[in-house]
């Protein structure tokens, strides 16, 4: 297993928003994590990316301990993610954003650059404007605030590959997309795990998950209430009226 | 020629401290690049104007060997008030740091060798203005440097979203601790060729206003790029000689100045030239292109 939660917690104030979640996430798939809103899905994912802490339970990434440990250790390791709403560097450039993305990767250039006529980075350059072009993203030495709100979503898978992970968490990355182009983010997501890429998509567009992952996680109240394929989860009458009921309602 | 070498004797002083004064603003500029306000950098001076003036006076040390013990002093000083203090944010941090400059102040009054509200008389006056260029000659072109290595990019991007900087592997805290470090230190460095440069020192040089100026000088001129701090401190502290002609009303001219500025060019004087750009785009309707 890749990633494995054992019965993880987290609670703020009263409200139990994690609650002894098990995951298990086998390498080189599509694991879909859904449930309604205010199930969790993002308090877990901060929990995996380190961006919480757990009150209890253990997180398990390559075999290694790493629960507590801190964002940007993990992110070392090999956990890469994007931000339900975006959260680029606005002011930098889509370049820059890239290359921050491979922080992880480079070694400090700081005394290289001392010499005036040094470019030390060239080679994470080329990497980036690589990733850039994957991504479909002209105009590298555009402001990142000012891209239209699919290029910045897809900037930020961008800058989440720049650190060369192995498992990319996408939290919810076709919000605001339009049809093709959540079209082709399902092709990228099927190249990236052909790769050997591990994904984790939490999503609410409930067809993007069905017809990407292979196996689903739903959560509900902070509980993992169902986990299967996807045919066993729409079957399921637990998932039905706790989610794909009260959607297909509406 | 000769009118040349007359303005050199004539404002030989103002020269200096618009040096000074650049040198300074680069220091609150390192902490800002990061995203963090801090009215520390006062106290830091403090520590290298007192800290190589004493060891020169009473200990005997040569001038350059004080001015980098009155740095290392003062990074020493900052390591563990910035492990104290980054766990603030935005104008809390501030408050903070500024209350560390209060602590300076106070010290400086009690103890038995500062000379307390005295200060210290008969500094000798060893700083040329070489020195003082020469080091901001060093300093503008490895902060310039910086800006575009790793350190600076991972700066940019704690000032711009810094949970998504941790997300990109970056070590938030250790570069916020090292940018303080670094700009306590270059300050102290600035303190002692001050102090050197005038004949004497007193705890009241480096209080609260002089915090605000330092921090005033960075962000008139610009924090975008290294020039910002620069031509701020030349500005503003040319500026009383400029407007010396207006005699009782000077201070009014250079505060709507300075008004005029935060106004109509918030990022900073650096961003004038931007702004002409912009502003011709936005004739040919090209402006959200660029």
């Amino acid at each position: 297993m890749l990633l494995e939660c054992d019965r993880i917690s987290k609670r703020f104030g009263g409200v139990h928003a994690v609650a002894e979640v098990d995951l298990a996430i086998a390498p080189g798939q599509v694991f879909g994590l859904i449930g309604p809103n205010g199930a969790g899905k993002t308090t877990l994912v901060n929990l995996i990316s380190g961006h919480l802490r757990v009150d209890s339970g253990a997180i398990r990434f390559a075999g290694a301990d790493v629960t507590g440990l801190a964002p940007h250790a993990l992110t070392t390791r090999g956990i890469a993610r994007t931000f339900q709403g975006v959260r680029l560097f606005k002011g930098l450039t889509v370049l820059e954003n890239v290359l921050v993305g491979r922080h992880a990767r480079m070694r400090s250039d700081l005394l290289r650059r001392l010499w005036p006529r040094g470019t030390p980075d060239r080679a994470d350059r080329g990497r980036a404007g690589q990733l850039l072009d994957r991504l479909a993203l002209g105009r590298p030495d555009a402001l990142a605030g000012g891209l239209a709100y699919g290029d910045q979503r897809r900037l930020e898978i961008a800058r989440a590959l720049a650190s060369e992970p192995r498992l990319l968490i996408l939290d919810e990355p076709a919000a605001g997309m339009n049809p093709p182009e959540s079209a082709r983010l399902r092709e990228l997501m099927r190249a990236l795990v052909a790769e050997g890429l591990t994904i984790v998509l939490i999503e609410h567009d409930v067809r993007l998950v069905m017809g990407t992952c292979e196996r689903v996680a739903v959560l509900n109240f902070g509980r993992k209430i169902a986990e299967g394929t996807p045919s066993e989860i729409q079957a399921s009458p637990a998932v039905r009226e706790a989610y794909l009921g009260s959607e297909d309602a509406a | 020629m000769d009118a040349i070498v007359d303005f050199f004797r004539v404002y030989q002083t103002t020269i200096g401290v618009i040096g000074i004064n650049a040198l300074l603003a680069l220091s609150v500029w390192l902490t800002l690049y990061a995203g963090q306000l801090t009215l520390g950098n006062a106290a830091f001076m403090a520590v290298g104007a007192y800290g190589s003036a004493l060891l020169g006076m009473r200990v005997g040390v040569p001038f350059p060997v004080g001015l980098a013990l009155g740095a290392a002093l003062s990074a020493v000083l900052a390591l563990p008030l910035g492990f104290a203090v980054f766990r603030l944010r935005g104008v809390y941090l501030a408050i903070a740091t500024i209350g560390f400059g209060e602590v300076v102040r106070v010290v400086l009054l009690t103890l038995p060798f500062t000379g307390k509200a005295l200060g210290l008389n008969g500094i000798p006056p060893i700083t040329e203005l070489w020195h003082i260029y020469l080091s901001l000659a060093i300093v503008a072109y490895v902060l310039w440097r910086v800006q575009h290595s790793t350190v600076g990019r991972a700066w940019a991007a704690i000032r711009e979203d810094e949970i998504a900087a941790a997300s990109q592997g970056i070590a938030v805290r250790r570069y916020k601790l090292a940018a303080f470090v670094a700009g306590a230190a270059l300050a102290a460095w600035a303190g002692g060729l001050s102090a050197h440069l005038n004949f004497s020192i007193e705890p009241g040089d480096f209080g609260f206003t002089r915090a605000v100026q330092i921090l005033v000088f960075a962000v008139v001129g610009g924090t975008p790029s290294v020039a910002g701090p620069i031509l701020g401190a030349t500005l503003l502290t040319a500026l009383p000689e400029i407007l010396r002609p207006l005699k009782e009303y000077r201070d009014i001219f250079a505060g709507l100045i300075l008004m005029g500025v935060i106004i109509y060019l918030p990022r900073g004087l650096v961003t004038l030239a931007e702004l002409r750009k912009t502003r011709r785009l936005h004739e040919i309707g090209a402006a959200d292109v660029a």
